[in-house]
């Protein structure tokens, strides 16, 4: 199974009426990491919060569609949500330090899920945070508050936060919007090593960031999907005039 | 030229109209300050351990307030045992579960009106309810079920704004995480609103401490020869107690009066003074 | 596991749902109470009697005319004090204060919105009272007069609060729009700030006449508790009888289920009634900008 998701013809509505996403279909793959550009409304995000039902929490309608994760219709209202959350996880755009210490931050998902086992729960503090290429800044203080980290760091504990959960999927919403570019190399170091073990889909702030790291990607634009195609090729040679359009910067 | 003498023009009026303003915001706050102390004052001599742990004699001119005191604590005791849970409660469904529609606008007209209601109003209510309907009497356990429906409004929406205040990020990445709903509040939101919550109970149970007509009729009594050992006995209170003492027994020493008055007025200051250090304090250690 | 977890979460948010409803049910059984009490006063007494200028319940004379009267020019009393003095506080609290100084009044401020209406009672009967007769030389200090006033310090600090926080919630730019175009601080309160912050205002007004007309202590230790109806200005400075005092008063005194006991309830409700109509006009002009549900950005 080389294709991790399949989305079938999305189209997602706003409470008001509103469309956010037009006929969306996609096939996404396993073990790379894909990139969806695009400017400001283009229903990125939304679509994001599709795949771990997050839009669930607010007055957005889906109006049909379907998505396949593994085959199975996330979707459909008999799905556990729980654990699709647990098994797609996400990384938001302000780093979200949850008021405890670091290690409380990153068991929190393992917590919830029952998980007590000191053992467990020490060697999934320790692996995260190595994934996440912070390990050794904060290893002697893993119980201060988590909020005293600087920005760039509190947003690798919140990566490590979601990896401990030891997701198959992992989604990212412009992680590194304000944050400095020391910080931003680590994080795209960070994805290239995460797509060998996990299927990551990332939401880039600018067009240089989509291109460094992209295996495919996709322009979103008002909603539709305009072109989706393998990142070595799209940003060099885009194929649709309004993508060329967008990566020139001849409009944002 | 012009506007030269506009400008100054414009600042005398200022410089006028601020200190106008200031003097009344002096009016306002100096009688707080002065009542505060006068009955200090005036009261202070009559504080002894006999005033406060011993029995009136002489039909209150003379003894102690202690049943008073004790009735007052069992009052307001009995008054959280109701209103905390089933406040906190109701604040946790307006900020975590309940939407925006027709039924949750009809809840919070409930609650304002409930807040609304004169105090005399909740003691007639009592009165018809638990007292006579309910067959509790006149008791202790009549009179803190009327005081919680009165209280009820205030821990509701204290507490609804504790937990309004934390922030909606957290409720997004705990859900995120794979959390219930329930669990995000109890391990997240409810933690960090405590605070908050807190704050406004003991502002309300301190409201309820201070309040005469809602158990004039339904739980206050005038003396009693010891102090009351079920819910279903009648009780003595700080607040009834002045009143009765101030304006039904003649010759009552003054002594007296300004003392009981200032033992309220402690009971329900070091109220606020705890609040007021709890919000400080937590405001200072929160983490967001 | 997963499925005990998901039993325990259905039984909580059943109880916390219905602790939301409790509300409702709180204020419908007292209105309901109310009625049931107050209700056969209509049987009992004809609406022309209740709508007379006698209370005197012994000879069975149930008019409540005096009883509103008094209830109104207390509490129009009230709130010619508490607005001025309310809203200048808050104005002084927010837009003038320094820094420190608001630390102190506010807590402050909130420690007299907490003081026992009856310990301010108490202290109306020993100090206020005789001090007014004095000073204005009038035959007893239990008036209409020392009502207002007492109540209206009762009111202010629930003026002081709501309006405080009307003000402080206008968005700086607008001042700071203001000075940009050369106002002084003065004319920016004035001109802008407070038009900007009018509904909360007027929010913080009501609630404090709300709280002023359901004071029950203070105006029945301090109004003198004649039941007389007042004409004209010169009876703010004589005794009256307020609709709560007469409540209060007269309760412990009523044989339960005699006409008496019946108008007692009956006034209750009337209370009842126009509380209920305060609080929810005032409630209806509320400043604060609903929150829509949080859009997602793309």
């Amino acid at each position: 199974m080389v294709d991790k998701i399949v989305i079938e013809n999305l189209s997602l509505q706003y409470a008001d009426g509103a469309e956010s996403l037009r006929g969306i279909s996609m096939e996404i793959r396993k073990n790379a990491v894909t990139v969806l550009f695009g400017p400001a409304g283009g229903g990125k995000s939304t679509l994001l919060r599709c795949l771990n039902r997050l839009n669930d929490l607010t007055d957005i309608k889906t109006g049909s569609g379907r998505i396949l994760i593994d085959d199975e219709n996330i979707l459909d209202p008999k799905t556990d949500v729980i654990a699709l959350r647990r098994k797609v996880g996400m990384v938001f755009a302000r780093p979200v330090p949850l008021p405890m210490s670091i290690r409380e931050n990153i068991i929190y998902g393992l917590e919830l899920a029952g998980e007590k086992r000191k053992s467990k729960l020490d060697e999934a503090v320790e692996r995260s945070l190595k994934l996440s290429a912070i390990w050794d800044e904060v290893k002697d203080r893993l119980d201060e508050p988590a909020i005293a980290l600087s920005g760039g760091q509190q947003q690798r504990v919140c990566l490590a936060r979601v990896l401990a959960l030891q997701p198959e999927i992992v989604l990212l919403d412009e992680p590194t919007s304000g944050l400095d570019p020391f910080s931003t190399g680590k994080v795209e170091a960070a994805l290239a090593e995460l797509k060998k073990e996990y299927t990551v889909i990332l939401v880039p702030h600018s067009v240089q960031q989509a291109a460094r790291t992209a295996d495919y990607a996709a322009f979103f634009l008002t909603g539709e999907l305009i072109e989706y195609g393998d990142g070595k090729t799209l940003f060099t040679n885009p194929k649709q005039k309004k993508t060329e359009d967008y990566i020139m910067g001849r409009f944002g | 030229m012009m506007t030269k003498f506009l400008s100054r023009n414009r600042h005398t009026v200022q410089r006028l109209g601020f200190s106008a303003i200031t003097l009344v915001a002096v009016f306002t706050v100096l009688p707080i300050i002065g009542t505060v102390i006068y009955i200090l004052v005036k009261g202070g001599s009559a504080i002894s351990w006999e005033f406060l742990s011993g029995f009136p004699h002489d039909g209150m001119r003379a003894g102690g307030i202690l049943p008073a005191i004790i009735g007052t604590l069992y009052l307001t005791l009995g008054t959280a045992v109701f209103s905390v849970p089933l406040g906190i409660a109701a604040a946790i469904y307006l900020s975590e579960y309940a939407k925006d529609n027709q039924r949750t606008r009809l809840i919070r007209i409930a609650i304002i009106n409930l807040a609304g209601i004169p105090s005399v109003v909740y003691g007639l209510f009592g009165l018809g309810l638990f007292v006579l309907f309910l067959k509790f009497g006149t008791s202790i356990l009549a009179a803190s079920l009327t005081l919680s429906i009165m209280t009820l409004p205030v821990i509701i929406s204290t507490s609804e704004e504790a937990l309004r205040a934390v922030p909606q990020s957290f409720r997004t990445v705990s859900i995120s995480l794979g959390a219930t709903r329930w669990q995000t509040i109890n391990r997240i939101i409810l933690k960090e609103a405590l605070p908050g919550i807190l704050t406004g109970v003991i502002l309300g149970l301190e409201r309820a401490a201070g309040e005469t007509a809602p158990i004039l009729f339904t739980g206050a009594a005038f003396f009693l020869p010891r102090l009351p050992f079920s819910p279903f006995d009648a009780t003595m209170a700080l607040p009834y107690h002045l009143f009765v003492i101030s304006t039904q027994v003649p010759e009552m020493p003054i002594q007296i009066q300004y003392g009981t008055a200032l033992v309220l007025l402690v009971f329900v200051l070091t109220m606020n003074v705890i609040a007021t250090v709890i919000r400080s304090r937590a405001r200072a250690r929160r983490q967001w | 596991m997963e499925k005990s977890l998901s039993w325990r979460e259905f039984i909580i948010t059943r109880l916390i749902q219905s602790s939301g409803y409790s509300a409702i049910l709180f204020v419908a059984l007292i209105f309901f109470f109310l009625l049931r009490e107050g209700l056969p006063t209509l049987s009992e007494v004809d609406a022309s009697s209740l709508l007379n200028f006698r209370w005197y319940p012994i000879e069975s004379y149930f008019g409540i005319l005096p009883l509103l009267s008094g209830s109104l020019i207390v509490t129009l009393g009230a709130a010619l004090i508490a607005v001025p003095f309310g809203i200048g506080t808050a104005v002084y609290i927010s837009e003038i204060a320094p820094r420190w100084m608001r630390e102190i009044l506010k807590p402050l401020v909130e420690l007299l919105g907490g003081l026992p209406s009856v310990v301010l009672g108490f202290l109306g009967i020993l100090v206020v009272s005789p001090f007014l007769r004095v000073f204005l030389d009038l035959p007893t200090g239990l008036t209409a007069f020392t009502g207002s006033l007492l109540l209206g310090g009762i009111a202010v600090p629930t003026v002081v609060s709501v309006a405080e926080d009307a003000l402080d919630s206008v968005p700086r730019a607008y001042r700071e729009g203001a000075w940009a175009l050369g106002a002084t601080k003065w004319q920016t309160i004035w001109r802008v700030t407070l038009p900007a912050a009018k509904s909360g205002v007027l929010t913080a007004v009501m609630l404090g006449v709300g709280r002023a007309i359901g004071e029950t202590m203070t105006v029945m230790m301090v109004t003198g508790n004649a039941p007389v109806l007042a004409t004209g200005l010169g009876s703010l400075f004589s005794p009256v009888r307020t609709m709560t005092a007469t409540i209060a008063a007269e309760m412990g005194e009523v044989a339960n289920g005699s006409t008496h006991y019946h108008v007692l309830f009956f006034i209750g409700m009337v209370l009842f009634i126009i509380s209920l109509i305060v609080n929810v006009i005032a409630s209806s002009v509320v400043f604060r900008a609903k929150k829509r549900a949080e859009r997602i950005l793309s």
